[in-house]
């Protein structure tokens, strides 16, 4: 490989070097007065030193930080684009995705979802765009936190003059006394820089631990994103939804048959019940809607300790008992059983008594009860009649032509048809009974079946997650947060001092905040009667 | 409590009143050619007139979480109007390390329009609705609010940056769009404006219109330049809409938000059009020799910190706070709701921000664009996405 062969001092730097590795020369031309680039402090980087194997171009383009940018550009574009339209999550469940954004939308919500951009961010192209994000975080931090590190570790206290003269505050004093100089390194001290000393040359430096901000917060960029990578991974991500009745226990989906929660009580209070809530009167008016105002599930975990054959029953040992709450989950041995959805007042079952048609009393002959749950089929009494449901509709409606169905297999409307067998008689009385109907078919029935008691509970919509991935997200949250603080709150500020020929030669640098850094020169400047330094860069401007 | 409430808007619009006045001091700071580079008595007096109304302002929102027994952050007025108050805040931190009174004379008058944005919302305290209740609501939204307001500073010194370095001797591309920058926020002023105008003088006008084969009214609070499409005015003597809104327009009372767009516009236009008569010159222009003291470094170099300082508040407060309580709340740190996408393309703009200022040819002029393309960011999902894109944060 090349090297560059600095023509102050001999050391050998390797090709790509601005500044000599070790006197500090720069290695340009030496007529050249432009102010120094200090990027990585003029070290060689492999981005910019190699390019001949296909090893090297991959590296070259992904350490760009113009591709970096470019490929964040394009996520942040991509991202845009899918807050256009809902994402399918967000849409309806009872509607086809593809009539959905065609009937909502038009040919734009047609157009949307036949390039998939309803489901954007699952997309394997949005998935494969943030993965060279990451991958370029990982090499643009290898490719110049490394040789970044080499630098600020070897610093030479000692620089060459040139280094001094192109930095971007810089000034020079011939008259100077040894007090001068004294009190100068007192201040420094004074304002807590660390000062490294050669030959009468010294280097005062602070806050070079900002430098490797960026460094830690991409390392906690790179942990986050191999946590989001760690949810696809069996085991470390479960994500199911469970609707328990009330007074029922049921198996937790998604917990191998081990775990069961039984539904206690269902609470849901609303806004406007209690006195304290009149200050709100005025916006529920407005609103004219029923706002909820708390709901939560009582409920009881319990483990199956039986090891035994598979189909026998279950020996339930109670694990933990509390409420889900909104924000409040119950947790128990790694899962989180939180409350999600609710329906309030499902039938349970109805209640129906029978008396003879033309009794003004309705003097009930029997009663039975319609468990909606596990609904008999057949009914028999002791005074010899007997009642069988012929048909049973969950949620009743009747079709354009007329013909009953059910929508869905939940008792949300239901309705029967009765064959009610008086004692002895072989050709039932049909007779079909539903909220808020009672058909008599056949006009002559003897017999009536009447409503007399609906019973309702309420089901918790409850979502079991385990999420092993979270520990490490919040890691990376946390080390991206801590690198981003000391990139950005902190700076690296370093002063030189050079004497030479009984002047003396200073000049300092900051990776950031001139107006800081030129502030604290000045206060570290007094009592001395050196005079400020001067600002290069504005002269270079002012002469141009 | 009635009481309470009473005197907490009492204290907002006390607050507002001394941020104007705050306003005319800083102006009076720059007029002021004796004192060159001294902090004298007046800028004292326009200093803590600022501080004073801030003080106000937090008296303001004191006293409505106490009314309320929530903070007062929860719903599009109380947002917006806490995010005014961290504006001020972020400004006066900013003053006190840069000691620039153009950024209060830019600052403070953005904040006015900011309140008087947010008065327009409906203003009695509301119910939080169970996700709500927690006390992430409080961590999240405030600090985000924070973030967001430190953030706009630097776009107040981009937009004082480019006014100053951009030559107004004749019309090109570069001022024009500073132009459209200054008329969108007369457009906000405008929105406030009619808004209050039509409020005050109790206009509504109801239509009645067929959506999913359903016959719905929807009651227009603004006239209708844009009515709904096929839709039908039923109350007597208001306007009919002149336009019917395009058939392609969908969702709810997408017209009536097409309306108000169309309404702040118009009055923004008309407001910027009287300024440019009394002024004889584009705005930017007459503004320019105002800032005739301004160093175009430092408030380069605000533009830039502001973006710093902002920046992990913002990742703080908009990102892993936001995740944490969603967790909570939802249980999936994240759902891909437009809020929450929003968040990340302000957080993506500012850390290209960030990277580029790293490029060469990137400070300066460039680097006060992207500021303000930032700030546009921020607002957008303040202001669009919330009445817009609906979504889980669609409050209000």
């Amino acid at each position: 490989m090349n090297v560059i062969k600095c023509e102050a001092c001999g050391y050998e730097n390797s090709s790509g070097t601005a500044i000599c590795n070790n006197c500090g020369k720069p290695l340009d031309k030496d007529n050249n007065t432009n102010l120094l680039n200090m990027r990585y402090d003029g070290r060689a980087i492999r981005s910019k030193t190699r390019n001949t194997s296909i090893v090297d171009k991959i590296w070259n383009f992904f350490s760009s930080i113009k591709v970096g940018v470019s490929l964040i550009a394009i996520a942040l574009i991509a991202s845009a684009i899918g807050t256009i339209f809902p994402q399918s999550p967000y849409i309806p469940s009872t509607v086809e995705p593809a009539v959905h954004y065609r009937d909502q939308y038009g040919i734009f919500g047609q157009i949307y979802y036949q390039l998939g951009f309803h489901e954007l961010y699952s997309s394997w192209w949005y998935m494969i765009l943030i993965a060279l994000i990451g991958i370029s975080i990982f090499i643009v931090s290898l490719d110049r936190g490394i040789p970044l590190y080499k630098a600020l570790k070897n610093q030479n206290p000692k620089r060459h003059i040139n280094f001094l003269k192109r930095q971007k505050l810089f000034g020079y004093y011939s008259q100077y006394s040894p007090k001068d100089y004294d009190t100068l390194k007192a201040n420094l001290k004074k304002h807590r820089y660390k000062i490294y000393e050669k030959d009468g040359h010294i280097l005062a430096e602070k806050g070079r631990f900002s430098r490797w901000g960026p460094y830690v917060n991409h390392t906690g960029l790179i942990i986050f994103l191999i946590g989001t990578l760690l949810h696809f991974v069996p085991y470390m991500y479960v994500d199911e939804f469970i609707w328990v009745r009330e007074g029922e226990t049921e198996i937790i989906p998604g917990t191998g048959q081990k775990y069961y929660v039984e539904n206690q009580d269902f609470i849901f209070e609303t806004y406007g019940d209690d006195e304290e809530d009149a200050k709100f009167s005025e916006m529920l008016e407005r609103q004219g809607t029923v706002v909820a105002k708390h709901y939560e599930t009582k409920a009881i975990i319990y483990k199956d300790t039986s090891e035994g054959v598979i189909g026998s029953e279950p020996t339930l040992e109670e694990v933990t008992r509390g409420s889900a709450i909104v924000n409040e989950p119950i947790k128990f041995d790694g899962f989180a059983l939180y409350q999600s959805k609710y329906q309030l007042n499902e039938f349970q079952s109805m209640s129906f008594k029978l008396h003879e048609t033309d009794d003004p009393e309705e003097q009930s002959l029997l009663e039975f009860t319609v468990d909606f749950a596990d609904p008999e089929r057949v009914y028999t009494f002791d005074n010899g009649f007997k009642i069988e449901i012929n048909k049973y509709y969950p949620d009743y409606v009747l079709d354009d032509d007329g013909t009953p169905r059910s929508q869905t297999n939940y008792p949300r409307n239901p309705a029967f048809v009765f064959f009610v067998y008086p004692p002895g008689e072989e050709e039932p009385e049909v007779s079909f009974i539903g909220i808020r109907q009672n058909l008599d078919p056949s006009q002559s029935n003897q017999y009536r079946i009447g409503l007399t008691g609906i019973d309702v509970r309420d089901v918790s919509g409850l979502n079991l997650k385990k999420d092993l991935t979270l520990p490490v997200l919040g890691l990376g949250a946390f080390i991206f947060m801590i690198g981003v603080i000391q990139g950005m709150y902190w700076q690296h500020r370093r002063i030189w001092i050079h004497p030479e020929n009984g002047t003396l030669y200073i000049a300092s640098h900051t990776n950031k905040n001139w107006f800081g850094m030129n502030k604290e020169v000045e206060k570290i400047m007094q009592n001395t009667n050196f005079e400020m330094l001067e600002d290069q860069e504005n002269k270079v401007t002012k002469d141009k | 409590m009635e009481d309470l409430l009473f005197w907490s808007s009492v204290l907002l619009y006390a607050a507002f009143v001394l941020y104007f006045i705050s306003t005319v001091l800083f102006a009076a700071t720059i007029k002021d050619k004796r004192h060159e580079k001294k902090f004298t008595k007046l800028h004292l007096l326009a200093l803590s007139t600022t501080i004073i109304g801030f003080l106000t302002q937090l008296s303001y929102f004191i006293t409505r979480w106490i009314a309320s027994g929530h903070a007062p952050v929860s719903n599009m007025f109380e947002f917006v109007t806490f995010f005014s108050m961290m504006l001020v805040l972020a400004f006066v931190i900013l003053y006190f390390i840069y000691r620039i009174e153009m950024l209060g004379l830019f600052a403070l008058p953005v904040t006015l329009v900011i309140i008087g944005y947010a008065s327009v919302f409906p203003q009695e305290i509301s119910p939080l609705v169970p996700s709500l209740k927690s006390h992430w609501l409080y961590i999240h939204v405030t600090t985000v609010a924070l973030g967001e307001a430190i953030l706009a500073v630097s776009f107040v010194a981009g937009i004082i940056y480019l006014i100053k370095q951009i030559s107004q001797e004749r019309l090109t591309g570069r001022n024009f769009l500073l132009e459209v920058i200054i008329y969108s926020i007369f457009s906000a002023i405008g929105f406030a404006v009619i808004s209050w105008g039509f409020t005050l003088a109790d206009y509504s006008a109801t239509f009645e219109l067929e959506v999913d084969e359903q016959q719905v009214e929807m009651e227009y609070t603004l006239p209708a330049i844009i009515g709904p499409y096929n839709g039908t005015l039923i109350t007597e003597n208001k306007m009919d809409g002149i336009i019917p809104a395009p058939e392609w327009l969908h969702g709810v009372e997408a017209s009536k938000k097409l309306n108000t767009l169309v309404w702040s516009l118009l009055v923004g236009l008309v407001l910027y059009g009287i300024t440019l008569l009394i002024l004889k010159k584009r705005v930017a222009k007459a503004i320019q020799p105002l800032l005739n003291k301004a160093n175009p470094e430092l408030l380069d170099e605000v533009c830039y910190r502001a973006v710093a300082i902002g920046f992990p508040v913002f990742t703080l407060g908009g990102l892993i706070f936001a995740a944490i309580w969603a967790q909570e709340a939802w249980n999936r740190y994240w759902g891909w709701d437009p809020k929450e996408v929003w968040a990340l393309i302000t957080w993506f703009f500012y850390a290209i921000f960030l990277h580029l200022r790293l490029t060469r040819g990137w400070h300066g002029e460039k680097s006060a664009w992207l500021a303000v393309v930032g700030f546009a960011i921020i607002m957008f999902n303040l202001i669009v996405v919330n009445l817009v894109l609906a979504g889980l944060h669609s409050y209000a």
